[in-house]
């Protein structure tokens, strides 16, 4: 199996999908030069009317997808940054999520926001937050957080085949990551969640870069004789809560690692739900791992200071075991 | 009120849909004083020329969205009463089967993409219908109604230049009724024209007489036309009234305060597009009084009809809590 890089399968995802689905459309920012480059050289494929640059206008051009999409078209949304969604927050909060439930199913908003989540370039506050556990809190969008270019393929093309809003949230720090990726078409079912490593002693459950930090935390835990099983969630809304019960159930100890801030974060919704619903299998208080809560520092060494290490992980996995 | 040429049949059709409006509204009013209606309701009394006019120009393909003072857009693009109703008594029978509310009330079998309750939270949407046209080659043009402060809002902005740099079949229809919310228009912009805000997107802007339907007719048609030869986005802006609140009840908010000069107020009234339409229609003898009256009393049953209709329809299940969610 050939191994790609992240942005290569996100390449590859858009273009079958717009070859699949003439109704599949791009709009967004520098989408046809492809500032972030897994949107280049599609325009060189399908043109102006399938490839379409806007004003830097988030607002109109998050509702102009919407309104594409409850007259008959699948837009993709690039805005770039999860930042720039906060411009755009009356479109996707207000409406793209709220209007089939408040029309009375009457329509349906089929399209997909694109954006680059969370830290990891040093590239200040303005660029660097993690916005998904603002949409995890608004009804009626889905959530995707991908931490491989084989889920990150997957995923984007169940979201456009979705016929509801998708946040996809791609992580900058995982742009060059390779990973297997078929050569044979295939999807990823939204809301599943994968086992990255199986376990027995303590579950970690994380998404996107968060990932990879639990992976490193559980090969140091290895060397120490602690087995962690490793839960990507993938999607974030809706969320696999039965794999991370079902998880919790064998091993009786829960870890969450997020890189977001901590109040009311994705970790603090998992915990919740572990807390409340397997309070009985544990064996010790659900941890939660996440950004200090600070704004996004510039700084490389703050920057990472900021962000859940694998060593704040294992400091996590040891309080559940002490 | 000089019309000369202006089809016969254009001129009862959008007579009928002002008086519809009018009637609907002057009932919901009633409804809503006797405490009969949950929430709020915006009544479009006194701008029923803008939405008659406008849909009259349009075809059933065509789409528009509104906005919180929305009833008289969907009655105008042929909205059905007892729906509409329904959906104001929060009824199983409503057009959002009680989920929406007078503030969102939505028809898509007849292109009324829906009204929104944010100020100028439609534009953006109306923009992404005429990028839907555009993108399939179709003629359908999409028609975007808000309000003057709507044209305060970033929204307004970022959708004129959205739909200009794309050259979208998209119609911006401002009704200004002077006031946003309690706050005149006056003291909110310093410009006495939002039509001349158009300029710098590039596009027309159109000032016209929000008060008569046929005017608001003639001038919407010359935009829609020119929208549908792929010349692009047209603002009008149609200088209108609110006869009355912004919303009815209102003075429970205001704790006796006023907000209008009785001059003003009174001015506005006068202004009155069913009365100025009557005139036309009766002076030019386009239709006789008694049928007239006929269309009226026709119009008025159905207004009651659909009353009795939203008593009768159930309340929603509190199942139907959980319907409606994912597609």
């Amino acid at each position: 199996m050939p191994r790609k890089t992240y942005v290569a399968a996100i390449q590859e995802a858009l273009a079958e999908e717009m070859r699949r689905d003439p109704s599949v459309f791009l709009i967004g920012e520098d989408v046809r030069i492809g500032v972030f480059p897994s949107t280049r050289g599609l325009y060189a494929e399908f043109g102006d009317k399938r490839v379409i640059d806007t004003p830097i206008s988030e607002l109109a051009v998050a509702g102009a997808g919407i309104g594409a999409a409850i007259t008959g078209l699948r837009p993709i949304v690039d805005l770039m940054f999860g930042t720039f969604l906060y411009l755009a927050f009356d479109q996707i909060a207000n409406q793209a999520g709220a209007m089939r439930y408040m029309y009375g199913g009457q329509t349906k908003a089929s399209l997909v926001f694109m954006v680059q989540n969370g830290a990891g370039s040093s590239a200040g506050h303005h660029h660097s937050q993690a916005v998904h556990q603002f949409f995890m809190n608004m009804p009626q969008i889905k959530v995707i957080l991908p931490s491989s270019p084989y889920d990150g393929k997957g995923l984007l093309k169940s979201a456009i085949r979705d016929d509801n809003p998708v946040l996809f949230l791609h992580s900058l720090s995982l742009g060059g990551k390779r990973s297997e990726v078929p050569t044979e078409e295939y999807l990823i079912p939204i809301g599943l969640a994968d086992v990255k490593r199986a376990g027995s002693d303590v579950t970690i459950c994380a998404a996107g870069p968060a990932v990879h930090t639990a992976l490193a935390a559980a090969k140091t835990l290895a060397s120490a004789g602690v087995d962690a099983e490793v839960i990507d969630l993938r999607s974030l809304s809706p969320w696999d809560k039965g794999a991370v019960l079902e998880s919790v159930a064998k091993t009786g100890r829960f870890v969450a690692v997020d890189e977001s801030f901590p109040t009311c974060s994705a970790a603090s919704e998992w915990a919740a739900t572990v807390a409340e619903e397997a309070f009985h299998q544990l064996k010790a208080p659900v941890q939660r791992v996440t950004n200090k809560d600070v704004p996004m520092p510039f700084s490389p060494v703050l920057e990472k200071a900021a962000l859940p290490s694998a060593d704040d992980v294992i400091a996590a996995v040891q309080r559940t075991l002490s | 009120m000089h019309h000369q040429g202006m089809p016969v049949d254009v001129v009862i059709d959008i007579y009928t849909r002002v008086l519809r409006i009018r009637r609907f509204e002057e009932e919901v009013g009633r409804l809503f004083r006797q405490g009969q209606l949950p929430g709020f309701v915006h009544l479009y009394i006194g701008e029923e020329a803008v939405a008659a006019g406008v849909c009259a120009a349009l075809t059933d393909e065509d789409t528009i969205v509104s906005t919180h003072r929305g009833h008289g857009h969907v009655i105008a693009k042929g909205g059905d009463f007892k729906r509409m109703m329904a959906e104001l008594f929060g009824k199983a029978g409503g057009y959002c089967k009680g989920k929406g509310g007078s503030m969102h009330i939505a028809d898509f079998d007849i292109g009324m993409l829906g009204a929104i309750g944010i100020v100028g939270g439609g534009m953006p949407i109306a923009v992404g219908a005429g990028l839907s046209a555009w993108y399939t080659d179709s003629d359908r043009v999409s028609v975007c109604f808000f309000g003057d402060g709507a044209a305060n809002e970033g929204s307004f902005h970022e959708s004129l230049n959205l739909a200009s740099t794309l050259t979208l079949p998209v119609i911006f229809v401002c009704e200004n009724n002077q006031y946003g919310e309690f706050t005149p228009a006056r003291q909110a912009m310093n410009i006495s024209d939002i039509a001349d805000r158009a300029v710098g997107y590039g596009i027309p802007g159109l000032v016209a007489d929000g008060v008569d339907a046929l005017e608001i007719y003639r001038v919407a048609l010359a935009a829609v036309e020119r929208a549908r030869a792929g010349g692009g986005p047209t603002l009008i802006e149609a200088k209108t009234h609110r006869r009355g609140s912004h919303a009815e009840g209102e003075e429970a908010f205001l704790g006796g305060q006023t907000y209008r000069d009785e001059t003003e107020l009174a001015a506005a009234q006068a202004k009155d597009p069913l009365l100025l339409l009557h005139t036309y229609v009766s002076e030019n003898e386009i239709l006789p009084a008694e049928l007239l009256e006929a269309l009226d009393g026709e119009i008025t049953a159905s207004v009651q009809e659909a009353v009795a209709a939203a008593r009768e329809s159930p309340e929603p299940e509190i199942a139907a809590l959980y319907e409606d969610l994912w597609a």
